[in-house]
């Protein structure tokens, strides 16, 4: 798998992701500044975290217009694997590429904690070394994660399994009103969804900063090591 | 300042100076100075600037060890941590800011320290922070709370440096004036390390980053002044930050610190492109010839006087190599920041300022260094305290534990640690209240750093020299608790006016006790910041100084990360006591919180005992045979034992003291020198430690989810946590 991760200015956490992914694949990823639009020879495409642009207008809103975000959108458009984490999946929202919003937090607080996560779908490249129902442990740290979207979209996600991780407690109970288990208030406890094709995804906690014991656990490792399965060549 | 002004000893007095100062000035120049001029001397000048009240003093304190590469006297100290890395660290304060513009205040506190730290060519990777509040009761702390904590949040998690660790104290004699004290560390290869010494005369000097405006004009002058009921009319003087440009800059400067092209970079914090551009001539012996037509600006129609006193924010100055400026110069674009040429290194010997085809300011730089005023004020020393008379506990000691862990100073900080990214980086081992200090590794080896922030303002205020001692055996002990090597430590010496000798007398003992302990600790001092006139005028006129709060920034090393230890009890270990118990409850938590009585001497400091019980425990560390390690502090044995239960879940059953001291004082004591250790046999470790010298004995044995004390009475780990909860909630979501 040859993965890229996209540096735009603000992003904050290419290098977390560099060491997760160096950590499955063996090699370092290629660090795409936002002003190329190459993407030749590439499997997977990475948004990271960070403050694009320092968050000023929407998040995201404004990387979701640098130039490579032309060659993502052509990458997704030939079926290209695109992973997108925190501001990465605000960018994601803002490319419409993945549906949806991300609000303010419920309690209007940036948040940074650990949170569960309960995997919806199985069998999916980000998701295909869990089964459905297991929970895992991630790090979150956001002031915009709130995720939202109209009646139709919901029901759409929800309907056809594009839910891929819901805030959970530790027992992997669901709860969206509850905010010591689904912290920032995203309606139906959604942390992470899928495209139409299962190719792009998009969550906010950072299962990259969780892939070392020395860090405090492996629990996000899984998700690297299923897209490494999925896009070996 | 469009009208003209008339520059005279009056305005010298607005501008901070006294009459003997602008005699000086007057001497130095030879005739009556430019506007400018002025505003240049009174800025470099000022206490915050030239040390005036505190370099006699600062001079006294250890600074050399053989793994200190750079100590005060650059941007920030540097460190050897092996295999060719540096650290470089410091702490800086924004109080003065912080009460007037709570998150602008604290969040460009944070960028300040960044800048410290990136400009000597490290990339941050990792902030803390030293905070002292006033009382919960008072209806304004939470506002400085709440603005504070979201501007160092703000800050520090857009830039995307992790907030680690840190301290809170809540105290009514910081009602109108908190302390905000922000450290940066960040990590160099030893053969990239850049200096603020200009040289080369011809060689461009260049300004990149943010635009100039007319924010924080005499920042450094209102820091050096005590507040009066119109500190809030100064808000225009607090500048504001803009965390995302700062990234950009930290990126741009790195980028071009691997090149060639750097001779000589300093940020302008204080008294903006002035104490930049003075500095850096001053250090190489040179002349600097600024024009500021060319200084990127955002606000129409500035004058040189603002140009040069503006504290606006994300700004840097370099010297370059003539040839390498295009080079440089791309750099910059590809980063959208700004950058222009505006001036170049003479060999004058004099700071020349031009604008608008007019000299504004022209001043020899030597004697604006060598002049400068240092005060040896008069001092006070301060009265030992009386000793503690006999006091008795007025509830059970279960009652009383529940009460001090949900108490203002022990209570958890999980609400403000919630707000900070800490993870960010990936390389942070342990997280705020996970150990001692926090743990962040260094990628791509085993090396790890181990960082804290200490200071016990009560003991400082009760006798300064034996609360300078502990603040720096605190911040050692915390290190070591984690298994690593003190290494050094930045100071932010908070006190209050030093025109008054009880203060001047504060300060000299606390540096006295700090100097002994670095000595004694071999933990040398390698950066630090003074901050004076941390006063409130009341209304009726008096003045209340805050307690004496030398805050210590300390820094340790872990040869190999994977042997570091948290606090969190470990299952099925027998719990060790290490140090002796004397049972000293004078100045302590349980005094103040249980009694209501701020009383007493401190605990006493035994250096050499400290250094003993630490050499042992981070040797045993080393050698695997603690599993778990927590510092005795605020508190006593019996807080620490429950935040070790409370950290991991795991409980614990105490043993009887049986020692001949009163309850309460055994468990609620705060002697110094001692450690709450999991070991897995006691009976050997203690022998071995009789063998070094190092008191220790059984206190209990882990295991089930309950703290149980010795007469049986069983509280779990889930009401413990609830009560230690629910102050922070309840303070600032009501």
């Amino acid at each position: 798998m040859k993965a890229a991760i996209v540096v735009f200015p603000g992003t904050n956490r290419e290098r977390d992701m560099a060491i997760a992914l160096r950590r499955v694949t063996g090699q370092a990823p290629r660090m795409i500044w936002h002003h190329e639009t190459d993407l030749s020879g590439i499997d997977l495409v990475v948004l990271p975290g960070g403050f694009s642009y320092g968050d000023y207008l929407r998040c995201g809103a404004m990387a979701a217009h640098s130039p490579i975000m032309g060659a993502v959108r052509d990458f997704a458009a030939k079926g290209g694997h695109i992973l997108g984490v925190c501001n990465g999946f605000q960018i994601l929202t803002e490319s419409n590429l993945l549906p949806g919003a991300l609000l303010r937090n419920a309690d209007l607080r940036f948040l940074s904690q650990d949170c569960h996560l309960r995997v919806e779908v199985e069998g999916t490249p980000f998701t295909r070394r869990w089964k459905k129902g297991d929970i895992f442990r991630t790090p979150l740290a956001h002031g915009d994660g709130n995720y939202t979207a109209d009646a139709q979209t919901l029901a759409a996600l929800e309907g056809e399994g594009r839910v891929a991780f819901r805030y959970a407690d530790v027992k992997g109970r669901v709860q969206a009103d509850d905010r010591a288990s689904n912290p920032n208030g995203s309606v139906n406890s959604i942390a992470g969804i899928l495209s139409e094709n299962k190719r792009i995804c998009g969550m906010m906690p950072h299962p990259e900063d969780l892939v070392d014991p020395l860090m405090g656990g492996e629990d996000g490792l899984p998700l690297f090591e299923g897209l490494v399965e999925a896009l070996v060549r | 300042m469009n009208k003209p002004v008339t520059v005279d000893e009056s305005l010298a007095r607005e501008f901070g100076l006294t009459g003997e100062e602008y005699g000086r000035v007057l001497s130095i120049m030879g005739r009556t100075p430019s506007l400018t001029e002025l505003g240049v001397f009174s800025v470099m000048w000022s206490e915050h600037c030239s040390y005036k009240s505190s370099r006699k003093w600062l001079r006294g304190l250890p600074t050399k060890a053989p793994w200190v590469i750079h100590g005060p006297g650059e941007n920030a100290g540097v460190v050897d941590i092996g295999q060719g890395y540096a650290a470089i660290f410091k702490m800086e304060s924004h109080n003065h800011p912080s009460f007037i513009e709570p998150y602008q205040g604290a969040a460009t506190g944070v960028g300040g320290i960044l800048r410290d730290v990136f400009t000597m060519g490290a990339r941050p990777v990792a902030n803390l922070n030293a905070l002292r509040f006033g009382s919960p009761e008072n209806p304004v702390t939470r506002r400085i709370v709440d603005g504070v904590v979201r501007g160092i949040g703000g800050y520090g998690n857009c830039v995307g440096v992790p907030t680690v660790g840190g301290e809170i104290n809540f105290h009514p004699a910081y009602d109108g004036n908190p302390l905000v004290n922000a450290m940066t560390v960040g990590i160099a290869r030893q053969d990239r390390i850049f200096l603020s010494a200009a040289a080369g005369v011809g060689n461009p000097v260049v300004y990149v980053g943010s635009r100039t405006g007319r924010d924080g004009i005499h920042g450094a002058t209102m820091s050096s002044a005590e507040f009066d009921e119109d500190a809030l009319s100064k808000r225009p003087t607090v500048q504001v930050g803009d965390p995302f440009i700062e990234k950009l800059l930290i990126e741009a400067c790195l980028e071009l610190m691997a090149t060639d092209a750097i001779v000589a970079i300093q940020d302008m914090g204080a008294a903006g492109l002035t104490s930049s551009a003075v500095e850096m001539a001053g250090k190489g012996g040179v002349g600097i010839e600024l024009n500021l037509d060319a200084v990127p600006q955002r606000e129409p129609n500035m004058t040189a006087y603002e140009m040069m006193l503006s504290e606006s924010q994300e700004r840097m100055l370099m010297v370059l190599r003539p040839d390498r400026t295009e080079l440089a110069r791309k750099i910059f674009e590809k980063w959208e920041l700004d950058f222009a040429i505006i001036g170049h290194l003479t060999e004058t010997g004099h700071i020349v300022i031009k604008h608008k085809g007019q000299l504004e300011a022209d001043i020899p730089l030597e004697p604006l260094a060598d002049e400068a005023p240092v005060y040896d004020r008069p001092s006070i020393a301060p009265t030992k305290p009386e000793e503690l008379g006999s006091v008795h506990a007025p509830l059970s000691l279960d009652a009383m534990l529940l009460q001090l862990v949900a108490s203002p100073d022990l209570a958890s900080r999980a609400w403000v640690w919630n707000q900070y990214d800490s993870t960010v980086g990936g390389q942070t081992v342990r997280r705020p209240g996970a150990a001692d200090a926090a743990i962040v590794k260094i990628d791509d080896t085993q090396i790890a750093l181990a960082l804290t922030t200490d200071c016990t303002p009560r003991y400082c205020q009760a006798d300064p020299r034996t609360g300078g001692a502990q603040a720096v055996a605190e911040a050692w002990r915390n290190i070591t608790a984690t298994g690593a090597r003190p290494l050094a430590v930045t100071d932010n010496l908070n006190f209050g006016n030093p025109e008054k000798p009880e203060i001047m007398g504060q300060f000299i003992a606390a540096l006295e006790g700090m100097g002994e302990a670095c000595k004694v600790l071999d933990f040398p001092i390698v950066s630090g910041n003074v901050s004076l006139y941390n006063e409130t005028r009341m209304p009726d006129g008096s003045t209340q100084a805050i307690l004496p709060t030398p805050a210590i920034g300390g820094l340790g090393v872990l040869e190999d990360v994977s042997k570091a230890v948290g606090l969190g009890m470990q299952a099925d270990s027998d719990l060790v006591l290490i140090g002796a118990t004397k049972g000293q409850l004078g100045q302590s938590i349980w005094l103040r919180e249980i009694l209501g009585r701020e009383e007493g001497a401190p605990p006493a400091v035994d250096l050499a005992a400290e250094k003993r019980n630490g050499d042992f425990v981070r040797a045993e560390i080393k050698a695997g045979q603690i599993s778990a390690c927590h510092d005795i502090a605020d508190g006593g044995i019996l807080v620490a034992a429950a935040e070790m239960v409370m950290a991991s879940g795991t409980g614990c059953e105490l043993e009887s003291p049986d020692s001949g001291i009163r309850p309460e004082a055994f468990w609620f004591g705060e002697d110094q020198a001692r450690y709450l250790v999991c070991v897995a046999d006691a009976a050997s470790f203690c022998a071995k430690a009789a063998q070094a010298g190092v008191p220790a004995r059984l206190m209990g044995r882990s295991g089930g989810n309950d703290l149980i004390l010795p007469s049986g009475v069983t509280i779990s780990a889930a009401r413990l946590k609830s009560a230690h909860e629910s102050f922070f909630p309840a303070l600032m979501d009501q």
